[in-house]
């Protein structure tokens, strides 16, 4: 089935350019997602990403091109006009807050809900281990469980598309595949997906639809089905000398030093094919 | 005897001085604005109480509502507007922003209404009235009602924080505003109703203050503003509870200060905010120094 057969796209994303001050951070990046899809942005640290689903969400804002969501435009509109909109994103980092409960942080997040399936009584039968801890502060609680309270926060707004930034950031494997276990529901409920992961493996596993950006441009785009695994190594890491540049710069130090480095079973950035 | 009750009347002090903090201390908790005008519009809210009771004549207490809600439209409006463009520009530009406030409507005030002292009237009798308990304890109902009504103020905001949807959001947009924006939050509303309960507090406490002692122009600073400051950071940055702690200390160690000698009703005063800042910077309520 072609990706066009599902109707219109939910969001439209052209030529999109990027400043943060002097460095351009994206260079005229497109993406069009269809409603039911999950597409993953793939690339290595400083690619991208980030930046591109904040812009979307509106926390940054572009230099040039446009942003469309469900039709109309949204470029210049305010990041929590976005939210209640539909388009509501899981920060990097979970960014929950710190002085409120787990509770309360899922009322904070369900404040400007659109009107749909997902309410906190549904997240706790998502994550049954919230509802006893509901009273604690967030700030005891594991990466884990941290990130899985970010998602439920995002969830009850009732999303159209849910901007997932980084999940596996920090986490153990083991604990990255517990919560993207979660992601067949979240489906089913409606919503569609767009996620940035820098572990390839996991991307790939999940996502319908990927693109892999490189220094802020679009290096390879296509269904995981369609690309090889030679294509999206070379993606990732650029052919050129300057992209060699770009993987020996060294990377931030895992914060908890227990996510794996590998970008896929057998590949870590030393083994490349050059 | 004299001791216990320069003790008894310097707590029922820490009431009006609570009052004095409380508005301070949310408006930094919250978006980390220092509000030099604090205690100027403090006298602002005092004058129009004045004001209101002289034109419509309702009854001192009455007048308490009209002028809580006349603040905190106030400071919705000027949060929204002056504050929020000087926020930001950086915390250094609140602070310059609030001292021109501050020197704005202090000028006024005296241009308006001149420098002679006025008090809200709310009867000799009740001034003057009193009670007490055994033969040297006299407590009066003035301090005592301004001790009652700080605590409901206290109180009140506490159930309005910890219950209300407003008030989980203003301690969500305190904590992380990006992320509360993307909980669809405009966090700019949100400061604006912060503002408001901010400004509100303050009207109730330049009113108290007013039938307290008399309001003049330059009280706001001179006193208003200062004893805010000291009952805030002897009590603890942030905290709710701590104000009134803060208020209640600095309004006792006035009163044994006062019991030595009346010259050093003031100095006591300020030994203890030294000794707090030299020994406790972090405040009395607060478990440890935040970044």
């Amino acid at each position: 089935m072609s990706r066009q057969e599902s109707g219109g796209p939910l969001l439209d994303v052209r030529d999109l350019v990027v400043h943060h001050g002097q460095l351009r951070a994206l260079s005229g990046i497109s993406l069009t997602v269809f409603p039911g899809e999950v597409y993953a942005l793939i690339g290595a640290n400083g690619a991208g990403k980030s930046t591109l689903l904040r812009t979307i969400a509106g926390l940054h804002h572009p230099t040039s091109g446009s942003i469309s969501y469900d039709g109309k435009d949204v470029t210049g509109l305010r990041p929590e006009k976005r939210a209640t909109a539909g388009i509501v994103m899981v920060p990097e980092g979970r960014r929950l807050f710190p002085s409120l409960t787990l509770e309360e942080n899922l009322k904070v997040g369900g404040s400007f809900a659109r009107k749909g399936p997902w309410t906190i009584g549904r997240v706790y039968d998502l994550f049954p281990w919230m509802k006893e801890r509901r009273g604690q502060k967030t700030a005891q609680m594991s990466g884990g469980e941290q990130q899985s309270v970010a998602i439920g926060r995002a969830l009850v707004a009732n999303p159209r598309v849910l901007l997932l930034d980084e999940l596996s950031l920090g986490l153990a494997p083991v604990i990255v595949q517990r919560i993207y276990a979660m992601l067949p529901q979240v489906l089913e409920s409606g919503i569609t997906v767009l996620l940035v992961e820098q572990d390839v493996s996991q991307a790939l596993r999940v996502a319908t639809h990927l693109q892999c950006l490189l220094e802020g441009h679009t290096t390879l785009e296509g269904t995981p089905a369609e690309v090889t695994r030679e294509q999206v190594e070379a993606a990732y890491f650029g052919a050129g000398p300057a992209a060699q540049a770009e993987v020996s710069s060294p990377t931030p130090p895992d914060p908890d030093g227990q996510r794996s480095n590998a970008l896929w079973p057998g590949l870590t950035p030393s083994s490349r094919a050059c | 005897m004299a001791w216990v009750n320069a003790i008894i009347q310097g707590l029922l002090t820490g009431g009006l001085y609570a009052l004095f903090a409380c508005g301070l201390s949310l408006l930094f908790g919250v978006m980390k604005v220092v509000n030099l005008a604090h205690g100027d519009l403090a006298v602002v809210a005092g004058y129009i109480g004045v004001g209101i009771i002289a034109v419509t004549h309702v009854p001192v207490l009455w007048s308490i509502p009209i002028v809580v809600v006349l603040m905190a439209v106030l400071g919705y409006v000027l949060q929204r507007s002056l504050l929020e463009a000087a926020i930001s520009r950086g915390e250094l530009t609140t602070l310059i922003v609030t001292f021109g406030l501050s020197i704005i409507i202090e000028n006024g005030l005296q241009q308006f209404f001149t420098a002679n002292s006025r008090g809200i009237g709310v009867g000799d009798s009740f001034v003057t009235a009193s009670f007490s308990i055994g033969s040297q304890i006299t407590i009066a109902y003035l301090p005592l009602g301004i001790f009652i009504l700080a605590v409901i103020v206290l109180l009140g905001l506490q159930m309005f924080m910890t219950r209300s949807k407003y008030g989980r959001l203003i301690r969500a947009v305190a904590d992380d505003r990006e992320a509360a924006q993307m909980s669809g939050a405009d966090y700019r509303h949100v400061f604006g109703i912060a503002a408001a309960i901010a400004f509100g507090t303050v009207a109730i406490a330049g009113i108290a203050d007013g039938m307290t002692t008399t309001l003049s122009p330059t009280i706001g600073t001179d006193t208003i503003l200062l004893f805010a400051f000291a009952s805030v950071v002897i009590g603890g940055l942030g905290s709710l509870w701590g104000t009134l702690l803060g208020g209640i200390v600095l309004g006792v160690a006035q009163a044994i200060g006062g019991q030595i000698n009346s010259n050093w009703e003031p100095l006591a005063g300020y030994a203890v905010f030294l000794l707090v800042l030299v020994v406790r910077p972090q405040g009395l309520t607060s478990r440890g120094a935040q970044s």
